[in-house]
């Protein structure tokens, strides 16, 4: 990295809280983010859309270092995450240090990923009291009004197969905003649930978007994108074919290949 | 002709408590020392060094592929060769045999037990923050738990039993005791019917605290509310009852 670079990441790090450069990563042979460039401001709410196989998930993995990639550099707040440069050459970070910059970024799974054999309370408890060493009472007392702030307060002492797929999806929401994260990223998180389902979930990540909260999303809610987004970007075979507002993504779609994806699903 | 009363003195006799007690302690000492060791094999076995899963490749082959007699034997006769000033009492080698050989079993059996948790769920533990150790420590190895328990049960079953091994080198657990009180008085016949009485009735306890272990894993558990409502004692205790899904368990065998 060159100094120039070097000092436009710490620069643009004040109020960008994520950077990614040039990501290339592939599964074998096959080529899943092709030198993909991204830029999330703080607050902002970025919505990515495409069709199965584009490489929205990969790159919303990366972000999280749940997979590892080939080059390219993606920070978190001017922060390098997974990887640090040793003699101009990238090599896999110190686990506590990707650790580190994890617990500060929650991830919503598209299958909700709880811990079965914990409570809802419990599950949202757990990270905070073992990985950020905070008091339990008073995690405890974060997690009911967390709980209570999804529509769940009734539930805490429930155990996640008593729990339909929304209200599992809310929990780990919960879950993941009781670490206080700067930023959430969501991975098609309302895709594994029924459809009378889904309403509930857009809820909260809705209101979570109002409150400032700065939001990558993957979906396929075309509806929600709409709605909530700053920013929506879409991809097709492995590149961000065309990013921008919602209305000029969705109303004036300037490349066929965004045509043809809308067209297909609207 | 048949000696009840041998069988009677035997059954009451401090010989036998004393060496019922030395049966239970060698396999509760070896069994713990197995399920540790097991653990750190399994957790070597699947690392992605291999300078970690190739030793434990290498451990559990070899004491899997070869009689736990022999090894006892090995131990018993070969220590001394290699280190002469270490004299190492029965006992020691015996729980040092059994344990080395039953870490390579509950390597495989911890092995199967965390490879069956979802990966999904190290991933969530890790997006949250956690590392590795915490993660298999809150996350991962209690949900492996539910599916170790019911064999780990299973070998602790097989250990009790397996103790009798401990004999050829002269230990006095029940086997051992048994041979040394029968074979001058021929009277082994009746004190085998006592030992197998003892075996029986370690193992069956065995069976109820396995089903009690294995129903406080039970995702089913819940709350105490639910508990008292839902399961009789039966259920809760032996696992018998109409309740379907995991806990269950006969009371020898522990499965």
């Amino acid at each position: 990295m060159s100094l120039e670079q070097a000092n436009g990441s710490k620069a643009a790090g004040t109020n960008e809280m994520v950077r990614a450069e040039k990501i290339v990563k592939s599964f074998g042979h096959l080529t899943v983010l092709n030198g993909v460039d991204l830029s999330v401001k703080r607050g902002q709410v970025v919505v990515i859309i495409g069709p199965s196989g584009s490489g929205k998930t990969t790159l919303l993995r990366c972000i999280n270092h749940h997979e590892k990639i080939d080059s390219g550099h993606i920070y978190i707040e001017g922060e390098m995450i997974g990887y640090r440069e040793v003699n101009g050459k990238l090599v896999e970070d110190r686990e506590a240090t990707i650790a580190r910059i994890r617990s500060q970024i929650g991830f919503v799974f598209q299958r909700f990923n709880l811990f079965p054999h914990m409570t809802a309370l419990e599950n949202v408890i757990e990270a905070p009291i073992h990985v950020l060493h905070q008091p339990r009472a008073e995690v405890k007392e974060r997690a009911v009004a967390l709980l209570e702030k999804v529509g769940l307060a009734d539930k805490a002492d429930a155990y996640p197969h008593k729990l339909s797929g929304g209200q599992q999806q809310r929990v780990a929401i919960a879950r993941a905003l009781a670490m206080n994260p700067k930023l959430m990223l969501f991975d098609e998180a309302t895709s594994a649930l029924d459809p009378e389902l889904v309403g509930e979930v857009l809820k909260v990540m809705d209101q979570l978007a109002k409150e400032g909260m700065t939001m990558i999303v993957v979906t396929h809610e075309m509806g929600f994108a709409r709605e909530v987004a700053d920013e929506v970007i879409f991809m097709d075979h492995a590149v961000i074919v065309e990013e921008g507002k919602p209305e000029q993504i969705f109303d004036n779609p300037q490349h066929e290949r965004t045509r043809a994806f809308l067209s297909m699903i609207l | 002709m048949f000696r009840w009363d041998i069988v009677w003195q035997f059954f009451f006799s401090s010989f036998i408590f004393q060496a019922a007690w030395t049966t239970l302690w060698i396999s509760v000492v070896a069994q713990t020392c197995g399920v540790i060791l097991g653990l750190f094999i399994a957790l070597m076995r699947m690392s992605r060094n291999r300078f970690l899963s190739g030793p434990a490749r290498a451990y559990i082959w070899f004491f899997r592929g070869s009689p736990l007699l022999v090894q006892v034997l090995l131990l018993w006769d070969g220590l001394p060769r290699i280190v002469p000033d270490l004299l190492l009492p029965g006992w020691a080698v015996i729980v040092i045999a059994f344990s080395l050989n039953e870490g390579a079993y509950m390597a495989e059996i911890t092995r199967a037990g965390i490879t069956s948790v979802d990966p999904g769920q190290m991933e969530a533990a890790k997006s949250l923050g956690m590392r590795y150790a915490l993660a298999m420590r809150r996350i991962i190895l209690p949900q492996a738990a539910r599916v170790i328990i019911p064999p780990l049960g299973n070998e602790f079953n097989n250990m009790l039993k397996t103790t009798s091994i401990a004999s050829v080198i002269g230990l006095e657990e029940l086997t051992g005791t048994a041979e040394i009180f029968g074979s001058p008085t021929f009277t082994i016949f009746e004190l085998l019917i006592v030992v197998t009485f003892y075996y029986l009735l370690l193992t069956t306890l065995w069976g109820f605290v396995q089903s009690w272990i294995e129903n406080r894993l039970n995702p089913d558990r819940l709350t105490k509310a639910d508990l008292k409502e839902k399961k009789s004692w039966s259920e809760r205790m032996i696992g018998f009852g109409s309740r379907t899904g995991k806990g269950g368990g006969t009371l020898v065998s522990g499965r």
